[in-house]
């Protein structure tokens, strides 16, 4: 029987069958959403199946006009057109088509044209987009579905999704614990099978953390192979928006449809897309995996470190080579992140000024006083506090021993990675140090906080992929495992994460609530 | 070095935030934490090592000076807090 943990050739599978339907599979979700989402959380809103949402995230809107994609030569050029039924253009890999007729949802902070964007911000209430996200446009023109729009921490700044303007997202493992952030609502709405997959962004971990802690796959492209044109930026140098799935393969099938150069972000890579699914094979004989003393450190709990472990004990037993692999800059990403992120964030949100759109403070003096009150009002405690860092880091006097300090620090961490990349072919890790926590349990302590995404950080910097797999439970919480790749190396990267899937028999997790159904038909 | 209330008020003049008295106390702390933690980035021997300004190729992308579609006005109005003839209208830059 198909659920949204089927995953997404069992799906198009059964629509090529006919034994199920899109309108089906979409209310399907729906129905989902409504038993389980008033725990969860997970949706700020949903979005009808109707055919002009459709036609408008496609491009095809009557707003096309800088949206216009179809008047844009240079955007065609490179880039498949879908039929509307998201049959396959051009034999893209032999995917194209995986998607159609399949529903999916979206972190608030990738645009949607006509569709709310709020990045779950005051400041961004109400703000409805001209334009839709490149990533999501090739989605619908695969002939995806649209469900909706999912919490997240504000601008994405977090790892719990308890800096949400509305309201926090639960685990759906334990609902008195956090799914994670920044993408918590992403992971959520997956892990509790009410979206079969969704789109995320990550700054620095902010889609592989909350799928380690909600126990799905969460993949982060290179830097530049997923186009920003679209994603509300928060760290232009850092952000990437990659999938959220049930498996390794679901992952590669998503990445298939969004991957590839957009003449509209001048920082997407102009290197070839290859068939992300051609490294599924099942083999990896004599694959070099590095394991880093760095990434156990103390910090690192027992029970997190037991299944590591065991993973890595298991890709050995598969035929890998294993061998220990040293990133001696590590212990310094955090700091090195936590300048450089919000020094662009401090830049890219000086945008948010009442002027053109979002909020507007009331009973503004004059033009610096509503900027002023507007900012103040609209963004919340922590996004305030990473723009005020931010400022300090780049301000008069103290740019040349903080920021520019950090990006040097920055070049040396992407050496270690170079160097470690010279013996081996993927590095394992944790994709975190513990297991969801509390709601409320570090939300007054910034630093604490950060420590959540040590693991992560160092992947941002030096701009490479990585995955985060599920590597079994802890005490009932879900574990990931972490797989990093050399720069736009997703194949082998995939490949190595897909044979561990596949041997360690983990994937899909099922939380208590949603046990496999057995049974013929639909 | 320790970040006072003062400089807290002064990086939030320069971010265009209005901060309480209360908020710049407690940010004077967890700033002045973070920064702390931060600190241990000077201890590291950086001559020689060039600050990374991308992480890709690092080329400059330019494309074909043409003219394409823009966004129409009306679109472009269509979230503004306060719109007049086709302007963005805000309060007065001086007294009001």
């Amino acid at each position: 029987m198909l659920d949204m943990y089927s995953g997404l050739r069992a799906l198009r599978a059964g629509l090529d069958a006919g034994r199920t339907s899109p309108g089906e599979l979409f209310a399907m979700c729906r129905n989902e959403i409504a038993r389980r989402d008033d725990g969860v959380k997970a949706f700020l809103t949903l979005v009808d199946d109707d055919p002009e949402t459709q036609r408008r995230l496609r491009g095809e809107g009557p707003d096309a006009g800088y949206a216009g994609y179809a008047a844009d030569g240079a955007a065609r050029e490179g880039e498949a057109e879908f039929a509307s039924d998201g049959t396959a253009p051009d034999g893209r890999s032999g995917s194209a088509g995986a998607l159609a007729g399949i529903p999916y949802a979206l972190k608030d902070n990738i645009c949607t044209a006509g569709i709310v964007t709020t990045c779950a911000s005051r400041i961004l209430a109400g703000y409805t987009p001209p334009h839709t996200a490149t990533a999501v446009r090739r989605l619908a023109q695969a002939g995806g579905r649209l469900l909706g729009k999912l919490n997240m921490d504000e601008f994405a700044m977090g790892s719990s999704t308890e800096n949400s303007a509305r309201f926090p997202t639960r685990n759906p493992w334990d609902l008195e614990r956090v799914p994670g952030g920044s993408s918590g609502g992403a992971a959520a709405a997956v892990a509790a099978g009410m979206a079969p997959y969704a789109l995320g962004s990550d700054t620095g971990g902010s889609i592989r953390q909350p799928a380690a802690y909600c126990g799905v796959v969460g993949l982060k492209p290179t830097y530049g192979r997923v186009s920003r044109f679209g994603l509300v930026a928060f760290a232009s140098s850092l952000d990437q928006i990659g999938p959220l799935t049930h498996s390794v393969a679901d992952a590669a099938l998503v990445l298939q449809q969004i991957a590839g150069h957009d003449p509209r972000d001048g920082t997407s890579a102009r290197v070839e897309t290859p068939d992300f699914s051609r490294g599924l094979t099942g083999d990896i004989s004599g694959l070099r995996i590095g394991v880093a003393r760095e990434y156990f450190s103390e910090g690192v709990d027992d029970g997190v470190r037991r299944k590591v472990e065991e993973a890595i004990a298991l890709l050995a037993k598969l035929g890998a080579r294993v061998r220990e692999v040293s990133l001696p800059h590590t212990r310094y990403a955090l700091s090195t992140y936590y300048l450089i992120a919000p020094a662009e964030a401090s830049s890219n949100l000086a945008r948010y000024d009442g002027v053109r759109y979002g909020y507007r403070a009331k009973d503004a003096d004059n033009l610096v006083d509503m900027y002023s009150k507007t900012r103040s009002e609209g963004f919340g405690a922590e996004v305030k506090r990473r723009i005020l860092i931010g400022t300090y880091a780049l301000s008069s006097g103290y740019y040349d021993a903080y920021y520019k300090r950090a990006q040097q620090v920055r070049t040396l961490i992407r050496r270690d990675f170079d160097e470690a990349f010279a013996d081996v072919d993927v590095i394992v890790s944790p994709t975190t140090p513990t297991t969801a926590f509390r709601l409320g349990e570090k939300v007054d302590d910034p630093l604490t906080m950060y420590m959540n995404d040590v693991c992560t950080i160092p992947v941002n910097l030096a701009g490479l992929p990585a995955i985060s797999v599920p590597c079994g439970l802890d005490r009932g919480l879900p574990v990931g495992l972490q797989f990093i790749g050399r720069m736009f190396d997703e194949v082998t990267l995939l490949g190595a994460a897909y044979v561990y899937e596949r041997a360690a028999g983990h994937s899909p997790l099922r939380p208590r609530f949603a046990p496999e159904v057995t049974g013929h038909g639909v | 070095m320790h970040l006072t209330e003062q400089d807290v008020a002064h990086v939030a003049r320069l971010a265009r935030l209005v901060l309480t008295d209360e908020e710049k106390h407690t940010l004077a702390g967890e700033l002045d934490r973070i920064l702390q933690h931060a600190d241990e980035l000077a201890g590291l021997d950086l001559a020689g090592v060039s600050p990374m300004s991308h992480v890709g190729g690092g080329e400059t992308v330019t494309r074909p000076d043409e003219p394409r579609p823009s966004l129409a006005p009306l679109t472009a109005l269509a979230n503004a807090p306060d719109a007049d003839e086709q302007q963005f209208r805000v309060p007065a830059v001086l007294e009001g």
